[in-house]
């Protein structure tokens, strides 16, 4: 197995998981290349946030190999380890610190020591200020900077925890419908930004949205029941007699 | 680094409060021990004790806000922290009494040689030292808060779950303490008080001294809570309290930050039982009794959760109201404190500290940590 995980940054094999007898994930093997971005696609319960929730430990998942890197296995690990090794995620739902500030929840995540005491002693560097001025400037909340992350619009929240993400400046990106609640102008602009996250950084996103992954531009998974069902551009697996089976019902 | 951290606790607010406070550790004593007693503005020394021991309330209220508050952790059992900090203080008192108890007895307390016990029990070994036993006030409270903390967090209870939990813990304690056989005097505590280093325990000027200690210690207790909420710390712990599964994802281990706050809040519970055991000069199990610590939590809703200084304020405020209440109308108190509560929630969700921020700056904001309205209440 070591043989194809070897210099993938993602890599499952055979992985199943079940709840209460059912099978949310069915025997899903996938990988990805350093610097990649793959969009998943499939239909409600295809298991898209199941493995999204194995890969970010929250999962366990019964049986299959989870390898980070090529040779971390991530079965063993919890959240904040594996958020520690630099798989960072984005929930379906927007879930930034309500009660805190913008700038604040940038803070939080910038990429720092996550210690008890660490954090009890910490005083915010120039670098670590200049970082957050940067990303706030990328998400475009400069201006809301001072204001709770409650008085957010939707979308700004999603850019927020886009922002939140990149702050952590992880090497692997799960980001769960960006464009979730978004006009098509903010999907588009989601969809610049992602691609220029994608350049450094590899990327998952699980999308419902069809122009969206379309602006994405690039190699898409089809999760059906648990499992691969298809994998190519969005073109091939669209022309694909089974996707267009699971998509518009049988 | 602590200075410089410490400092950092200094906000606006907290300058205010540590004046006031210090103003009060000086003024009050001063008033009780140098004006005549017909004087308008002499504090009696029933009015000092009194007032001292709201002081002590204020304290468990700032130990409470610092979990509940801050980190959303709701506890029913600090009460239990509070007691044990007592009973370490009080097992230091009856260990000054010496031979001038009611049977003379050099080593043991009364209750024991009431008892016929022969020797000393082995953990009242080390309790005449008073700095074994200031020590032992901190750490007792802290061990357990400890040891609770790390199973209860370790394995995700949150929520109802945990304050079951602590509501068990302070229940389980009310139990073992009655017990004649635990070594703590059974359900008559321990009470008879002599002295406190040295000094009559009865006297006006310990009376005083031992209010502005009172004043002293929550001051800095109130600074050093300022300082770690305030801290990156204090605001990973909002982050849990809103959202602690998105905290985990951003790399932060949620479990040692909880038992952080959770063990240094326990830790000051039991500085607040020393210092209330001396003044009101008795503790027993009753400290225990569930409703104790329930009550504390109701003065920090009342006060303004997550603002520090509502936990004050709200401690003061309900005490007095029960001193007053318990002595013209007793048999209403309890309907009076239900309804307290049950008008808060409703009607103050950020209580009274939050009323006045809102007055003041005609918005609902204020440096309440942001509770949103209708989450004041568990």
């Amino acid at each position: 197995m070591s043989g194809v995980a070897e210099g993938s940054i993602l890599y499952l094999d055979q992985v199943s998981v079940s709840f209460d007898g059912f099978r949310a994930i069915n025997n899903l093997s996938l990988v990805l290349e350093p610097g990649e971005m793959r969009a998943i696609i499939g239909p409600n319960g295809a298991g898209k946030t199941t493995m999204m929730d194995i890969v970010t430990g929250k999962t366990r998942p019964d049986t299959g190999d989870v390898l980070f890197d090529g040779s971390i296995d991530l079965t063993r690990l919890d959240e904040a380890a594996i958020a520690n090794l630099g798989i960072g995620r984005k929930f379906q739902k927007p879930t930034v610190f309500e009660s805190h500030t913008v700038e604040d929840n940038v803070a939080l995540a910038l990429k720092a020591g996550r210690g008890v005491f660490q954090t009890l002693f910490h005083r915010r560097t120039p670098a670590e200020q200049s970082r957050i001025d940067e990303i706030l400037d990328t998400i475009r909340l400069t201006a809301r900077r001072s204001h709770p992350a409650a008085g957010l619009s939707h979308g700004q929240k999603q850019w927020l925890e886009i922002g939140m993400l990149l702050a952590q400046e992880p090497r692997l990106l799960l980001v769960d419908e960006p464009a979730a609640g978004m006009t098509d102008a903010e999907t588009a602009e989601t969809a610049e930004l992602l691609k220029r996250i994608a350049e450094k950084q590899s990327v998952i996103v699980v999308e419902h949205d069809m122009t969206f992954v379309r602006q994405l531009g690039v190699k898409v998974t089809v999760l059906h029941e648990g499992s691969v069902l298809a994998e190519g551009s969005l073109d091939a697996v669209s022309a694909n007699p089974r996707v267009v089976e699971v998509y518009l019902g049988r | 680094m602590i200075t410089g951290f410490l400092l950092s606790g200094f906000d606006r607010r907290a300058r205010w409060t540590v004046a006031v406070l210090a103003a009060l550790a000086l003024l009050v004593p001063a008033s009780n021990l140098l004006l005549p007693e017909d004087s308008l503005l002499h504090v009696s020394t029933y009015q000092l004790t009194l007032f001292g021991k709201y002081l002590t309330y204020a304290l468990l209220a700032l130990s409470v806000d610092l979990v509940w508050g801050y980190c959303g952790i709701l506890s029913l059992g600090h009460g239990a922290f509070f007691a044990l900090g007592g009973y370490a203080m009080g097992m230091y008192l009856m260990r000054q009494i010496g031979a001038r108890g009611v049977y003379a007895d050099p080593l043991l307390p009364d209750f024991m040689v009431f008892l016929s016990w022969k020797e000393l029990p082995w953990f009242w070994h080390g309790f005449d030292m008073a700095w074994f036993a200031l020590l032992m006030v901190m750490l007792v409270p802290g061990i357990l808060a400890f040891v609770i903390g790390w199973f209860a967090f370790r394995s995700r209870v949150t929520g109802v779950y945990l304050s079951i939990i602590t509501q068990a813990m302070t229940y389980a304690l009310l139990l073992a303490f009655f017990r004649n056989d635990m070594g703590f005097g059974g359900n008559n505590g321990l009470t008879d008080f002599k002295d406190i280093l040295g000094l009559p325990i009865q006297a006006p000027a310990t009376r005083a001294a031992l209010f502005a200690a009172s004043a002293l210690t929550l001051a800095f207790a109130y600074v050093i809570a300022s300082a770690v909420t305030a801290s990156k710390l204090g605001k990973v712990l909002v982050a849990v309290r809103d959202a602690e599964s998105r905290t985990r994802f951003i790399g932060y281990r949620v479990e040692r930050y909880k038992l952080f706050v959770w063990t240094l809040s326990a830790v000051m519970a039991g500085m607040a039982g020393a210092l209330y055991v001396p003044q009101v000069g008795i503790i027993n199990p009753s400290e225990f009794d569930p409703s104790a610590s329930i009550e504390a939590v109701i003065w920090v809703a009342v006060g303004g959760r997550g603002t520090l200084v509502g936990a004050l304020v709200g401690a003061v405020v309900v005490n007095f109201g029960k001193t007053w209440f318990t002595g013209a109308l007793p048999e209403v108190w309890l309907f009076a404190l239900g309804g307290l509560f049950v008008g808060v929630t409703l009607f103050l969700p950020r209580g009274i500290v939050g009323l006045f921020a809102r007055l003041r700056r005609g918005d609902a904001g204020g440096r309440t940590a942001g509770i949103p309205a209708g989450e004041a209440a568990p």
